[in-house]
């Protein structure tokens, strides 16, 4: 009877060793994986701040006073949509007024102000190749002002060469909700302190 | 605009002289040939800030500047 009972609980720790070794070896290698230091090549934190600087800088000359101080503020900067078909051309946006949140290294999220529908998000980047300085990723404010420039430049040519997605890919649709209640409110502050609101230019 | 730098001088100069506005066609065509995209940014009557996407040299406003170049765009995420 002892014999059988030895045998039987041989047999089942051996299965559960079967079953969990996997997994706690997987475990195990993801726990030191956290652990190990990854030396990044080429990568300095003091040439990156001092590269976001110069981006910021660059960015203050193009934008206008609004435009800056909301990016300052609120960590985004909306642009107005200008295509008269709407930037998904489907019946329900024709005509209306939309507008586009320029987050740095995040999709672009079109939504329509008057509802504050979503529309859709897209999805683009602008990877520099060459990599001179051992990173392909443009500094925050580079790739806001890169946004920026591509949708008031040509906003039919960003949109098509960006990847469309429905909203809440990867920017969480509750987030952009919070931003544009921010907006209305920062805008409404704004509103009411008129030195605040120098240089403002409002929708078309 | 450049990976880890931010804003690189690239060339400058006066397009009226003969020598400096052929050194800023080359270093433009350099640009685009490299895969940049070229932009002006502009403030229009209104006090509306935009940019000007511009893919020949004589497309640039002769009133303009500067020209930023910035990587050309791809789908992404």
């Amino acid at each position: 009877m002892l014999l059988a009972i030895s045998a039987s609980v041989i047999v089942v720790l051996v299965l559960l060793w079967e079953v969990a070794w996997p997994v706690a070896s997987e475990k195990i290698a993801c726990w030191r994986a956290r652990r190990a230091r990854i030396e990044v090549e080429g990568y300095d934190p003091g040439r990156e701040r001092r590269a976001e600087q110069r981006a910021r800088t660059l960015l203050r000359s193009c934008v206008n006073d609004e435009e800056w101080a909301m990016y300052n503020d609120l960590g985004f900067i909306r642009v107005w949509g200008g295509l008269t078909d709407g930037p998904m051309s489907d019946r329900d946006t024709r005509g209306a007024a939309y507008a586009y949140l320029i987050y740095p290294h995040k999709p672009i999220v079109a939504y329509m102000p008057q509802t504050r529908r979503l529309l859709s998000e897209y999805c683009v980047t602008f990877p520099d190749e060459t990599r001179p300085y051992g990173s392909s990723r443009l500094p925050d404010s580079d790739d806001v002002l890169a946004k920026w420039m591509a949708l008031t430049g040509d906003e039919r040519r960003i949109i098509a060469s960006a990847n469309m997605h429905l909203p809440g890919r990867q920017v969480d649709p509750k987030q952009v909700k919070r931003d544009l209640w921010r907006l209305g409110q920062w805008e409404q502050a704004r509103l009411r302190d008129p030195r605040r609101g120098a240089g403002s230019v409002h929708a078309p | 605009m450049k990976p880890g730098h931010g804003e690189v001088l690239i060339a400058e100069g006066d397009v009226e002289v003969a020598e400096e506005h052929d050194a800023l066609v080359d270093a433009f065509r350099r640009q685009l040939e490299a895969g940049m995209w070229a932009a002006v940014p502009r403030a229009d009557a209104g006090g509306r800030r935009q940019a000007q996407m511009v893919s020949s040299f004589d497309d640039v406003p002769r009133d303009a500047d500067r020209v930023i170049f910035f990587p050309r765009a791809a789908g992404g995420c």
